[in-house]
């Protein structure tokens, strides 16, 4: 049956144009856009890859080589480092959690201070959150970078530099979260006889907390990517073994190392996604 | 009135107490428990990443310093000067940031192409087979995963140094991500369309062009610009490793201390990517304004 409506619809379709000219119309003006736009991104397009020297030759070896690298990782295998390793995953996962919590840590003022009602001062919150956005703007490898310079190579380095990372993205969503917080409960408890510490702990905490608490996990979820990449520029972690290991070309630990902080990601995400419904959870309960 | 209030007999009193007791204590276990385990776990990471608050103390005061070094001398009697001495390599600086963007711009158009392909294929309502389904949402978990940097570094063993390995590790990274949004995208559409479409007999190709496509294109490209800045960001980096951009200059500067350098090239990147957020910001409220009014 389909193919013979079909096949009715093309043998009839000029009279189809002819009864329904409203659903085969095409805008010209739209049309001429898309072109034009579709035009531009390839014309664009183009001149990137003259100007970024890309060459079907380079390409081509290119593959060849990632063939054959990829034929070497397998099977993957830690030769005999396999202790090193796992000890620089302990790290790599050191340096998230303790750069997470030191970020919220220090985060958590300066989230008042940009806060819209807690500070009415407008050029005070303005100034407060273009500061935070500049931190922000700033990527964790180039803090990284930095924070080598003032401590030295190592883990530490790596902590300091998550938690300057972070400390501008935690500013910005605490202030967001204290903004959005409801009065009424702090009220409430007032209006009881309750002291304004009352207030806060028992009518603003308990709405600010689980929020932060999520946000300050989902960080530490992220970063566990960032921090199996700060070892690349010398920060700690798993990322400084990885690197070594494509300088000498032991291709087989290359592949290790992937599969361990892939495992790692997982399992993490899988941990925080468990503690953050149960977090979330437990606040719908009591409120 | 405190009269009114109705009293409870005592032993209806006892219980309700020793319940709300019990619940407190109950909740009191659990968040004590829950800290205990936060205390152990940074006890455990401070001793695995050498965390030396001896030295932390004896060194924090180079962090400040190193901020005021980098504040470049600028005085109002020479102030053109001392810019122009700030910012001594604005050429090749440029045309690096304008390599950065090139090589984001590539990358967020590989990975939007790459995406496109692959998320029909890992959504649900299109694709009934699920073999196809779980070998495609795999495909994709894995070039997400994997930071884009890695796959940097190994690209650059495989091609040699320069912006092509950069381009082709935020392709890879941009793809696993937009693929998988894109995919979210089509599972959520309206599949009236696409059953219209169906009965009248249209082929594969046909019922994602006049079904599915208009449904989901303006969400695509919105989610591709929102990648678009991400990218100028990672493009921005990928020079530590060899990778083309701007981020090879900004490591030498870093490493060798050329105070003034480093941060003239952070300002430089920090207002690209200000600029960058601005415009891609403007053309998302466009586009949707445009899909609105049509």
């Amino acid at each position: 049956m389909n193919g013979s409506l079909r096949g009715q619809a093309l043998s009839d379709i000029a009279h189809l144009r002819a009864r329904h000219p409203a659903v085969f119309e095409i805008d010209p003006a739209r049309r001429a856009f898309n072109i034009a736009a579709v035009v531009a991104m390839a014309a664009l397009a183009a001149f990137a890859f003259w100007r970024l020297e890309f060459s079907f030759i380079r390409l081509g070896s290119g593959l060849a080589q990632i063939a054959n690298i990829v034929s070497l990782m397998f099977p993957p295998s830690p030769g005999t480092q396999l202790m090193t390793f796992i000890r620089a995953l302990g790290e790599t996962l050191s340096i998230a959690l303790l750069g997470t919590l030191t970020a919220a840590i220090l985060a958590f003022p300066v989230g008042f201070l940009a806060a819209k009602n807690v500070v009415p001062n407008i050029f005070a919150h303005f100034a407060v959150r273009r500061v935070l956005d500049t931190v922000r703007g700033v990527d964790v490898l180039i803090w990284a970078l930095i924070f080598i310079n003032v401590v030295g190579l190592g883990p530490f380095a790596g902590i300091l530099a998550i938690a300057a990372s972070d400390f501008g993205a935690f500013g910005k969503l605490f202030s967001e979260a204290i903004e959005s917080a409801d009065r009424e409960p702090m009220e409430g408890i007032v209006s009881t006889g309750g002291s304004k510490l009352h207030a806060l702990r028992f009518g603003l905490i308990p709405q600010v907390f689980p929020v932060i608490a999520s946000q300050v996990l989902y960080y530490f979820e992220s970063n566990t990517r960032s921090a199996t990449i700060i070892g690349i520029v010398g920060a700690g972690g798993i990322g400084l073994h990885l690197t070594e290991q494509i300088r000498v070309l032991e291709w087989d630990k290359v592949s290790f190392l992937v599969l361990m902080i892939l495992l790692t990601v997982v399992a993490i995400d899988w941990i925080s996604t468990r503690l953050r419904l149960a977090i979330i959870g437990r606040a719908t309960l009591a409120s | 009135m405190p009269g009114a209030v109705v009293r409870l007999p005592p032993e209806q009193i006892a219980r309700a107490l020793a319940a709300y007791s019990g619940a407190v204590a109950a909740k009191r276990l659990r968040t004590g428990f829950g800290f205990a385990v936060l205390f152990v776990a940074i006890g455990a990471a401070s001793i695995s990443g050498e965390v030396d608050p001896a030295k932390f103390a004896a060194n924090i005061h180079r962090f400040p310093n190193y901020i005021l070094s980098l504040v470049p001398t600028l005085t109002w009697a020479n102030l053109s000067g001392d810019l122009a001495e700030w910012f001594w390599d604005l050429k090749s600086w440029t045309r690096l940031l304008v390599d950065t963007l090139l090589i984001a711009y590539l990358g967020t158009l590989l990975g939007f192409i790459g995406g496109f392909a692959l998320c029909f294929s890992a959504a649900a309502n299109l694709e009934k087979r699920g073999f196809v389904r779980i070998a495609a949402r795999r495909l994709l978990e894995f070039c997400r995963t994997v930071p884009e940097i890695v796959f940097a570094l190994l690209f650059v063993v495989a091609f040699g140094l320069g912006a092509m390995p950069g381009v082709l590790a935020l392709a890879i990274h941009t793809m696993g991500a937009l693929g998988k949004l894109f995919s979210e995208v089509v599972e959520n559409i309206d599949m009236k369309p696409v059953e219209g479409v169906t009965s009248a007999g249209a082929h594969r190709f046909a019922i994602l062009r006049f079904a599915v496509l208009p449904q989901v294109m303006s969400n695509f490209v919105s989610y591709a610009l929102l990648r678009f800045e991400i990218n100028v960001r990672s493009a921005a980096v990928m020079g530590f490793v060899g990778a083309g951009g701007i981020g090879a200059d900004l490591m030498v500067a870093i490493r060798k201390f050329f105070y003034s350098d480093v941060s003239a090239i952070l300002v430089l990147i920090i207002a690209t990517v200000m600029v960058i957020d601005l415009l891609t910001e403007r053309l998302r409220h466009a586009l949707i304004g445009m899909e609105q009014r049509s």
